[in-house]
């Protein structure tokens, strides 16, 4: 039996090949909407235990794995940003860019993130992946299980409000 | 749909937010992922404990119920 179909069965090895061979790009996906390695590592394995939960729904005749295992990590990581929204600014303990930036641009870099703290959630996610990660919008699509159309959409609102957002704190890009 | 300047605005939030393609797992998770299937393995769902709080509430409001619930035991 192949590895997709025992998976769908149920069987632990099989889901435990699965894990190892995807952990790494599930992990660097979320990565790219939470911009936290703690929180990025605990939603991996909280996709992971969505996947083994639902592994009785996964058809392995269509044998996408990765990404049906995209759509539950952005699934994962948007509930995290809804759910941290009012708690927890932006996290970002990725390196910073090549020389510290002097004081003007810490001052710029905090009304962008506060900015991007006023998207919703699942406008946050898909500006965030087209715009700073430059995913295609085909991929985000298919994460979020939207059209393209409806991808674009979002972009476009969150470009607007971002503007709105920045040109009411002095920053007009 | 590309709103005018829109490169202007991806500039700057690469600034603020270096892009995280770069990002990679410093660690197995399998071992964490293990012991994450055994805790929610043992973890008694919230409706269980919904189901008995309300059977024990009927209990304690109706003990008459008692005698039938024991007879169809």
């Amino acid at each position: 039996m192949e590895l997709l179909e025992r998976f769908a069965a149920g069987d632990v090895d099989a889901f435990e090949a699965l894990f190892r061979q995807h952990q790494g790009e599930v992990y660097r996906w979320i990565m790219r909407i939470v911009r936290n390695t703690a929180v990025a590592e605990d939603l991996t394995l909280e996709t992971f235990w969505r996947a083994h939960r639902a592994h009785a729904r996964f058809d392995p005749a269509k044998g996408n794995c990765g990404a049906w295992l995209r759509r539950i990590a952005t699934n994962a990581a948007i509930d995290h940003l809804r759910h941290a929204r009012r708690e927890v600014p932006l996290p970002d303990d990725l390196p910073a860019t090549a020389q510290q930036p002097p004081g003007e641009q810490i001052e710029l870099r905090r009304e962008i993130l506060r900015a991007m703290n006023k998207l919703s959630p699942r406008i946050r996610a898909v500006v965030l992946l087209a715009l700073v990660e430059e995913e295609p919008y085909q991929r985000i699509a298919e994460a979020l299980g939207i059209s393209e159309n409806a991808v674009k959409v979002r972009v476009f609102r969150g470009v607007r409000i971002l503007r709105k957002t920045l040109s009411q704190a002095g920053v007009h890009p | 749909m590309k709103e005018p300047g829109i490169d202007d605005l991806k500039r700057l939030l690469k600034e603020a937010l270096p892009p995280a393609h770069g990002a990679e797992l410093g660690r197995d998770l399998w071992p964490a992922m293990l012991q994450r299937l055994d805790q929610r393995a043992m973890r008694v769902p919230w409706w269980d404990w919904a189901l008995l709080a309300t059977l024990a509430a009927a209990l304690f409001l109706f003990p008459g119920i008692i005698p039938a619930l024991l007879y169809h035991l």
